[in-house]
Order: structure tokens, then C-alpha cells, then sequence
């Protein structure tokens, strides 16, 4: 695969099409010769930014899409996930088991800190409405460590 | 368009001799998947003592369904009486499950057997 091939998805806000995004993702980066466990890393979090811009960027609308931009290059797989939110300021949540177990934290929220655990980069950006997206890469480097 | 979660209920015998009760799950485990999930462990009626939860049959699971196993453990925690304890999770799920600290209120094991033998 030549670097710089890039593939573009577009989204409908229904969940469960995020795993169109993440079989794309698991295609390219097996051409790319990514591991099978880097693989299932990266469909985690590609499927859980696709669920976090459904959900929390387009709330579920079904008149927006989510776009979805992979890219090759010599570094490795981009994904950039786009939405019409209003995009992420803050920093990903660490999910506090004890507090969930107990009561005292929202069992949900985990989706950003498993996205930044499972990839080696991910930077969230806002924007105007169909500009605020999250970026995510696996490096190839990192491949064999 | 998320697809159908499937519960099944049975009782195994424990390596000690005790009972185990499996709610073996397929399909996906999303956030579409509470009633099915929930409702069968509401069905348990905190009657079952030690609760595996079997994941072979799984083909896809993301952070809105593992807040539906974390619910499930908030409640067993209330309980005061209950274990529950976790199998058949391919080892990207094993991965991820330990990442948000499942592992520290349900033990994650190999397969059944290995379930089994450890209750």
C-alpha cells in the first residue's frame, strides 16, 4: 500500500455503524501489516470515537453523518473521526473502578481513556459544526515493541 | 441497527462441589443490550451465590456494555454475598477489562474449566 492512500467513510448517527468504521480500519491496517493485536486495539478505539461522535457530537441526529478519514503514511495508520458537536476541551476521564462499584461515579464515560490507552496518539480538536473531530494514530514503529 | 444480545442461564457444579450459575452471553454487549443482560441477572434474584459471566459467544463489546457488567457488579457489591467472576474473553477484552479495573472485583479466567476450578 503506497503511503498517503487515504479512505473515507461517512457515518450514518446510528449506533452500530461505527463497526463499518472499524472493519475499514481493521482492513487497512492489516494491508499495512499491523499485528492482529494492534488491530483489535485500533477497532476498540475507532469504534468508540465513532460512539462518541454519534452520540455526544451529533445526538444521534440522523439528518448528520460522522466522517471518518483513515490515512496511510510513513509513520503509520491515521484516523480522524468528524462530527457537527462542538468538539472535546477536556482531558480524557481515568475511570475510577471503586467509585463506579460504589455508586459514586457514572458507570459510563470510558471511551475516551480507553481510545488514549489503545492508540499511540490521540489529540480531540474543536471546531464550527462538521470540524470538531479526534485523531487518532498507530505507529508502525511501535509494531514490534 | 446494533445487533440482538442473547442470554442463556445454567447451573454448573464448582470445583469445591458447590453450584455456579452461568449467564452465557452472544452476540453484542452495547449499550442496547441492558435489558437483556440486566434481565437476566434480575431473574437471578440475588439467589445465586457464585455468578460466571461466559463471554465466548461474544463477537463485539464496547464501554457502554461494560458499564452494563460494572452495573452488575455494583449491585452483586450491595449484596454483600455474591461473586461473580468472568471467561471466554479473547485477549483484547481481557486487555481492556483490566484497563478499567474489572479484574479487581471479578476475577477474569481462561475458559469455564479454569472458572470452575477457581470458585
Amino acid at each position: 500500500m503506497k503511503n498517503g492512500s487515504s479512505v473515507q467513510v461517512r457515518l450514518p448517527s446510528e449506533l452500530g455503524f461505527e463497526k463499518v468504521a472499524m472493519s475499514t480500519a481493521a482492513s487497512m491496517a492489516a494491508l499495512m501489516g499491523f499485528s492482529e493485536d494492534r488491530i483489535e486495539d485500533l477497532k476498540t478505539a475507532v469504534g468508540e470515537a465513532c460512539i462518541n461522535a454519534i452520540e455526544h457530537g451529533n445526538h444521534l441526529n440522523s439528518s448528520l453523518g460522522v466522517g471518518v478519514v483513515l490515512s496511510t503514511s510513513a509513520d503509520g495508520l491515521e484516523v480522524k473521526v468528524i462530527d457537527d458537536g462542538a468538539g472535546v476541551s477536556v482531558a480524557p476521564h481515568v475511570p475510577d473502578i471503586d467509585r463506579k462499584v460504589h455508586g459514586e461515579e457514572d458507570l459510563r464515560g470510558m471511551g475516551m481513556f480507553l481510545i488514549q490507552r489503545l492508540v499511540d496518539e490521540a489529540e480531540w480538536y474543536k471546531g464550527p459544526p462538521g470540524k470538531s473531530f479526534v485523531r487518532l494514530l498507530i505507529r508502525l514503529d511501535k509494531e514490534n515493541e | 441497527m446494533q445487533a440482538a444480545t442473547r442470554v442463556t442461564t445454567r447451573t454448573a457444579s464448582t470445583a469445591s462441589g458447590s453450584s455456579a450459575t452461568i449467564l452465557a452471553f452472544s452476540g453484542d454487549i452495547s449499550s442496547a443490550s441492558k435489558d437483556a443482560i440486566l434481565g437476566a441477572w434480575h431473574g437471578l434474584d440475588g439467589q445465586a451465590r457464585h455468578v460466571l459471566l461466559d463471554f465466548t459467544g461474544v463477537d463485539y463489546i464496547n464501554s457502554s456494555g461494560i458499564a452494563i457488567i460494572i452495573q452488575m457488579l455494583l449491585e452483586a457489591g450491595k449484596t454483600g454475598t455474591q461473586t461473580i467472576g468472568i471467561f471466554g474473553l479473547t485477549p483484547h477484552f481481557q486487555k481492556v477489562f483490566t484497563m478499567v479495573g474489572i479484574n479487581k472485583y471479578a476475577a477474569l479466567h481462561k475458559d469455564e474449566a479454569a472458572a470452575l476450578a477457581a470458585v
